[in-house]
């Protein structure tokens, strides 16, 4: 027997039981302690979740970390799954500070494809806003989620203070943030209304939104499905927009819809005509039909760029 | 402006895709240099935004843009801005200002035409440079965005004959659109203005009206505007279109001298050479070894893949006549540079481009027409040099052709140059002949081929410094290539000096026009 054994007068093990089982039957300190009943247990400090500490991504070494995971193999995977046509970049030339970027999602391929997309110098100073019980759900998904993507918690059931006043102090401090306003990924194909939170960070923090459609990454891996299937995408980016002064955050949200779908429609016919949809308050919504399912689903062949895109020619030939 | 003194370290000439450095005589020598770049517009969008909003005796873009018009969108074609310009270029700012609110207008029948007269078509990735991808795949696949071709029978009207009984043809889709809005570019004052439609858009029968010999020697100088018989002949037809044509809303703008950026592998030479650096000159050393070591068609890919980082200085919108004299003052902002009193010789190194071979050769032709068309007249008052005095020129002057951008140039080259270089002689002999040419016009429509006219004018352009000066001089070209055009070819600027003494006389005086980038002397 031990010093410390004999000290604390620690239980004696039965020696007749199998390791695992002997481990099971110890008490105190081998386990932990029981509550005395009559005392209030203190609320246990949650690390995980919304709480999770993300601050070390943002440091140097893990800064560097992930520039070389991004602008190495993750771009080589969206490079070969994804061969993204990126439009549009020349409207972030005036662009000056850090930005919040809102993008429609239908795939887990969304967040690489963003990252890869966003030129610099927004690209290795951002930060991504991931669903607090998704990403942040243990300590190694949230460990691995801040390395790779340098994601921070958001919590999506609410509007939590929390996340909010944290995303906006990043923001502040001149990182750039990637949001994907839906608050989930498409369950259909179509997309789902935009929530506030990107609205009200802009507001808060005084930063244009960028809008972006990405178009294709469903293909590739869609909601429900563990394997991705190559196909291609485009990424297109908008001009930046800021709310304004008469211009609540729901509004300004409807307003971020708005330009995603007027984006999507450039995307699938062309840009004049998009932009007279747009100015007409006409473009197709990104929500797709009020319709029954097997409708809504119907309607999504329209909708693929790849159907209504027109062979390139010369105009004289 | 310098004079030279011993003290003074040599002069940079541009000698084509080289640079040659060359030491002026002391005393008698000096260096017109061109101004510092003007401060760019901070944000040319708004600008832009402002000007359509408040134009110069118009009404606001918005409020004549109507549902179910036809509006057309003519521009400036590839031989602006020299060199082409970093994306995003101002013609692509400007369009989708104005098709953003076209669209919000509800406006459906839009044609883009780029109005290159009778230069070469563009290609789609010049298009795509000039106008950025979201028009072009907008407008291109379904046809709506082209290139003006002069030699369609279907495709021109005649709008009627001014004061001075000349022709107006116009492009029939801008003709008869409810509204035509130029998107111009000036780099220099000869463009813009009413020269924008009723030449850009107009055939050889409209043309050769302007694009003559008479005309060439009545502007002095064709950069001078209000002394510009080209310039007159212009705001005649404009007349014409004004009361036959379409209504016009015309858009200008100016961009500043930042040809080679403020850093980068070419900012030494928008230089004064006695502020280079010990950096600056190794650049320079490096760079000319370099180029020198390497073969001709490399050099031309490189410094043709230079895009210039130019900054918008003005842009104005409205009313043509009211517009373009608002152009002329930003314009002259830049480029006036004020010299006292004409020079027995001047002498000048001549760039690798000019308007006529942006993605191209420098051909014999163009060097002549660059030199004594477009240099010796960048001047307001007189020109530099004195009557009977000397030009020397320093540039390779290659027997190379473009065989596709320049086929009636060779012939031109070959025939109209061997019997004879008098610009009067060549235009009553030669013109029409090579103009209706079918091959020619069959070319310049379906291929990239400059009209069968062009290298014509070309010859004209220079036809007032022909018949002004005393001698051209060629430093550094083929001997060949230069007695083909009519001038002397020296091996060496000091040969080039000696030989101009037995014109102008001993101890002549020398001006340098230190050019590119762009500089116009205000001579007194």
């Amino acid at each position: 027997m031990s010093k410390l054994s004999r000290q604390v007068n620690l239980p004696k093990l039965p020696a007749a039981l199998s390791p695992v089982k002997q481990f099971r039957s110890l008490g105190f300190p081998y386990r932990s302690p029981s509550t005395p009943r009559g005392v209030d247990p203190a609320p246990a400090e949650k690390t995980t979740g919304a709480h999770y500490d993300t601050a070390w991504a943002r440091r140097t070494p893990a800064r560097m970390a992930r520039a070389a995971i991004i602008d190495g193999p993750m771009r080589l995977m969206v490079s070969g799954l994804a061969a993204p046509d990126r439009r549009g970049t020349d409207r972030l030339d005036a662009l000056e500070g850090p930005a919040i970027f809102v993008a429609n999602h239908h795939s887990h391929m969304d967040t690489p494809l963003m990252l890869t997309s966003i030129p610099e110098p927004w690209r290795h100073k951002l930060i991504v806003g991931a669903a607090a019980d998704y990403f942040f759900g243990t300590k190694i998904t949230s460990a691995l989620s801040s390395l790779v993507i340098g994601a921070v918690p958001i919590e999506r059931s609410k509007v939590s203070r929390r996340s909010a006043d944290q995303a906006a102090e990043l923001v502040n401090e001149g990182w750039s943030l990637l949001l994907f306003p839906e608050g989930g990924r498409s369950p259909d194909g179509w997309g789902q209304p935009f929530r506030g939170g990107a609205a009200y960070l802009a507001q808060k923090t005084g930063r244009p939104v960028v809008p972006v459609y990405l178009e294709g990454a469903g293909r590739i891996l869609r909601k429900g499905r563990s394997l991705p299937r190559p196909s291609t995408t485009s990424v297109t980016f908008g001009r930046p927009l800021v709310p304004s002064n008469d211009e609540n955050a729901t509004r300004f949200a409807a307003r971020l819809e708005a330009e995603v779908a007027a984006l999507a429609d450039e995307a699938s016919s062309d840009w004049y005509r998009a932009r007279v949809r747009a100015h007409a308050g006409t473009s197709p919504g990104l929500t797709g039909p009020d319709s029954g399912d097997w409708r809504r689903s119907w309607a999504l062949g329209d909708r693929s760029s790849g159907a209504k895109r027109r062979a390139r020619r010369w105009p004289e030939t | 402006m310098l004079d030279v003194d011993k003290s003074t370290p040599p002069i940079l000439f541009h000698h084509g895709e080289q640079f040659r450095l060359e030491k002026l005589p002391a005393d008698r020598s000096r260096v017109i240099y061109p101004a510092e770049p003007l401060p760019g517009i901070k944000d040319p969008d708004e600008a832009i935004r402002q000007a359509l909003l408040n134009p110069i005796d118009d009404d606001p873009l918005p409020t004549i843009l109507t549902p179910g018009m036809k509006l057309t969108i003519a521009f400036d074609d590839i031989s602006l801005p020299l060199p082409s310009m970093r994306k995003p270029d101002i013609r692509q700012r400007i369009i989708e200002q104005v098709l953003d609110m076209a669209a919000a207008a509800g406006v459906d029948d839009v044609h883009l035409i780029a109005a290159l007269a009778l230069h070469r078509r563009m290609t789609e990735p010049e298009l795509r440079h000039a106008l950025g991808d979201r028009v072009y795949d907008a407008f291109a696949p379904q046809g709506a965005l082209y290139n003006h071709d002069a030699e369609d029978p279907d495709g021109m009207v005649e709008l009627g004959l001014t004061r001075h009984e000349e022709q107006v043809t116009m492009n029939k889709r801008a003709a008869e659109s409810d509204l035509l809005i130029y998107v111009n570019l000036n780099i220099v004052s000869m463009d813009g203005g009413w020269k924008s439609t009723a030449t850009g858009l107009s055939s050889y029968t409209g043309i050769r009206h302007h694009h003559n010999v008479k005309t060439m020697l009545e502007s002095k100088s064709f950069m001078d505007r209000h002394k510009s018989e080209l310039h007159h002949s212009n705001w005649r037809q404009g007349e014409v279109i004004k009361a036959h044509g379409p209504r016009i809303f015309q858009i200008e703008t100016t961009i500043n001298n930042n040809t080679f950026g403020y850093d980068g592998p070419l900012h030494v030479l928008q230089k004064r050479e006695w502020e280079w650096t010990a950096r600056d000159r190794a650049t320079f050393v490096g760079m000319k070894t370099g180029l020198d070591a390497m073969p001709a068609s490399a050099r031309r890919k490189i410094f043709q893949g230079w895009k210039a980082p130019y900054e918008l200085t003005s842009v104005q919108a409205g009313e043509v006549e009211a517009v373009h004299e608002k152009t002329l003052e930003h314009c002259f902002a830049q480029h006036i540079v004020p010299v006292e009193g004409q020079t027995d010789v001047l002498t000048f190194g001549l760039p690798y481009i000019c308007p006529y071979n942006v993605n191209s050769v420098m051909n014999p032709i163009l060097v002549m027409c660059l030199g004594l068309g477009y240099f010796f007249n960048m001047y307001r008052g007189k020109p530099l040099v004195r009557e009977g005095g000397v030009l020397i020129m320093s540039h390779p002057t290659p027997w190379e052709f473009h065989p596709v951008h320049h086929p009636s140039y060779i012939d031109f080259f070959e025939q109209v140059l061997t019997d004879t270089t008098d610009p009067a002689e060549i235009e009553k002999k030669y013109e029409k002949q090579w103009a209706e040419d079918e091959w020619y016009r069959h070319l310049y429509r379906t291929s990239y081929a400059y009209h069968g006219v062009h290298p014509f004018y070309m010859w004209y352009w220079g036809s007032h410094a022909m018949q002004y000066l005393g001698r051209v001089i060629i430093v550094g070209g083929d001997p060949r290539s230069v007695r083909r055009l009519g001038f002397t070819p020296a091996s060496t600027m000091q040969d080039a000096l000696e030989m101009a003494s037995d014109v102008v006389g001993p101890r002549p005086t020398i001006t340098h026009l230190h050019n590119p980038p762009i500089l116009m002397a205000d001579v007194t």
